[in-house]
């Protein structure tokens, strides 16, 4: 475990990567700029240390990584698809990478018509009226969405207590709700994977302000009763919340904005293939039905014949959820994405996205327990039941795949399969790739009854191996200090 | 299969009770703790709190999942076991003895008799699958 020094360890007195320049500007006493309370008293404990040695620090982790870019990750809910590498090139041109936020409008256009345009694009792939792009990822989407519903509800003079979610939401759903001061009121799914509109009945009444929903659903199936579901939620008075997390299974064949939701946010970097999970800044543009759009943060993008500006004149708006224009470079990535794919080509991504999840599922479905055995979107859910009659656990699967160099679905989660296993493949992945997964699933199978103790003590040939998750927890220590080792 | 002890009450939520006199003590089934595996962090009430039949009045966590724990009864809390949340490990190894989370002053008994019994929670943790 320790055999990986951190970058304080490699630290050696006095050594330096390197030399400022010579002041240029006139030397200001601290004094008059921090006060003296709020200035520290003793120096900080940073690592002291030669550029070659920082380079072959990170360098040294970056090999240790495992990324999309080195091969299969289907993380189920993540959406880790392949993200081209002209985004990299689009977002870090100068007039965007460089453009400083208080730059004046006139000198900005380019990038207002991104925002602007983007804003079209979503638009007509969600059925929505208007989006902010200022959530900087996708909880913080819901947290905005919500405080949306919030105040539209409040002008209304409605005080309304409740917000409904299914028992197989993603768990950032019953929290944005409590974070916004709602009561959460969970619903059981029925035994085909799907809010039961007769138990959502029992719960609608006129303190409900809202029901969160994600379609397909976190087993990645469809909410085929969705029209029923927003009328049952409209008709006390409710709205409907999309999390868009499963928006890359259904684009160009239907829409949140036609099921009924009235406010949603999107992922761009899971959908419109941004870096995420350590990769980059996420994305959680939130659009809004009409009626919702003057509760937005400001500003929104608009624009006045050839000019685009920023209008800051929305009275009953929120007010901000985050500094200036939201992860900006990110939408850049999410822009040239939609561009260079079109709307054919972003159906395209929907349709091959649950053709592969099918494909896996139908070819694992014999080996691994499948609960809900139809139909899928983009994802599926397998349980490792079968194999924990045989004392293997999904957590072992999960670490045996690790030493076959892919990276395990996401395990334990939706908490109503037990020892479940969530496989999104993504539709970036060709079928040679989906093939040599399923036979990695099989020779594990075949593990499990020949030699189950290789599945105990997995992962065998990763840098480290299997972790103390219990001691971690247990345990935590949390920051570096000198007397660490002692 | 789980330990279903003949002594106590049970919850739909997997939480039991034992009852002396008016005094409740309360902790999470033996099926909890082994569906929740490693337990990691237990959060409970303080002495004094009230707390309310079928609300929540504390969370436990594993490595797994984090999960809500629901009051069987109404009452006051007046005692709070500090060595489960020292060391939660011991709900895992002792759920119905060392692992007791907290005691309570019952403030309405009939609440008990909304409560299943031994056989009654074997029939839904058969239910469960278990």
């Amino acid at each position: 475990m320790g055999s990986y020094p951190l970058i304080f360890e490699l630290s050696k007195e006095g050594r330096t990567g390197f030399e400022l320049p010579e002041l240029d500007v006139p030397a200001k006493d601290i004094n008059n700029l921090i006060p003296e309370e709020m200035q520290r008293k003793t120096e900080p404990d940073l690592p002291e240390v030669a550029e070659v040695d920082v380079v072959r620090h990170y360098i040294g982790l970056s090999r240790r990584n495992f990324g999309v870019d080195n091969g299969f990750y289907p993380l189920g809910s993540c959406t880790m698809k392949y993200n081209p590498k002209v985004n990299e090139d689009t977002s870090r041109l100068a007039g965007f990478a460089e453009l400083h936020p208080y730059v004046p409008e006139e000198l900005a256009q380019g990038a207002l018509e991104l925002l602007y345009d983007a804003e079209q694009y979503l638009k007509e792939i969600t059925g929505m009226d208007r989006f902010t792009f200022q959530p900087a990822a996708g909880a913080h989407g819901e947290f905005t969405g919500l405080m949306i519903i919030k105040a539209y509800l409040e002008k209304k003079g409605e005080k309304r207590t409740k917000v409904i979610v299914p028992d197989s939401a993603h768990g950032t759903n019953p929290a944005t709700a409590a974070m916004c001061g709602f009561d959460v009121i969970s619903i059981k799914s029925n035994d085909r994977g799907l809010v039961d509109p007769e138990e959502l009945a029992k719960v609608l009444d006129n303190d409900v302000a809202a029901l969160m929903l994600t379609n397909p659903n976190t087993l990645g199936l469809f909410e085929e009763e969705i029209v029923k579901i927003a009328k049952m939620v409209h008709d006390v008075g409710g709205l409907l919340y999309y999390d868009g997390a499963n928006l890359n299974a259904i684009m160009g064949v239907t829409r949140p904005g036609d099921m009924g939701f009235d406010v949603m946010h999107i992922n761009l970097h899971k959908t419109f293939s941004t870096p995420h999970g350590g990769g980059g800044p996420g994305s959680g543009p939130v659009g809004v039905k009409a009626h919702l759009a003057e509760f937005l943060p400001v500003p929104v993008v608009e624009k006045d014949g050839d000019r685009y500006y920023f209008n800051y004149n929305l009275p009953n708006s929120i007010g901000k959820v985050r500094t200036f224009y939201g992860n900006f470079l990110v939408v850049v990535k999410a822009y040239t994405y939609l561009k260079a794919l079109g709307g054919e080509g972003l159906t395209d991504v929907s349709q091959k996205a649950v053709l592969n999840a099918n494909y896996l599922r139908e070819k694992l479905k014999k080996y691994f327990y499948l609960p809900y055995d139809r139909l899928c979107k983009h994802e599926f859910v397998l349980s490792g039941k079968w194999q924990k009659e045989k004392g293997v656990r999904t957590l072992d699967i999960a670490k045996r795949l690790l030493d076959y160099g892919v990276h395990p679905p996401t395990i334990y989660f939706p908490l109503i399969v037990d020892e479940a296993l969530m496989i999104e493949p993504t539709e970036t992945e060709s079928k040679e790739t989906l093939d040599r997964f399923i036979e990695v699933m099989l020779t594990i199978n075949r593990e499990v009854e020949e030699n189950p103790e290789l599945l105990h003590e997995a992962p065998h040939v990763t840098p480290v191996k299997r972790l103390d998750e219990v001691g971690a927890a247990r345990n935590p220590i949390l920051r570096w200090s000198k007397d660490w080792q002692k | 299969m789980s330990v279903v002890p003949k002594d106590l009450k049970y919850s739909r939520e997997h939480e039991w009770i034992k009852v002396d006199g008016n005094i409740g003590v309360i902790g999470i089934t033996d099926f909890a703790q082994k569906s929740l595996g490693d337990i990691v962090f237990i959060e409970l009430p303080g002495v004094g709190d009230e707390i309310s039949a079928g609300d929540s009045f504390g969370v436990v966590e594993s490595v797994k999942a984090a999960s809500d724990l629901y009051a069987p009864v109404s009452g006051k809390v007046v005692e709070v076991n500090e060595e489960v949340i020292e060391s939660p490990q011991l709900v895992n190894e002792d759920p119905y003895g060392k692992g007791w989370m907290i005691k309570v002053e019952i403030s309405n008994e009939a609440e008990l008799d909304e409560l299943l019994s031994p056989e009654d929670y074997e029939k839904l943790l058969e239910e469960e699958g278990e």
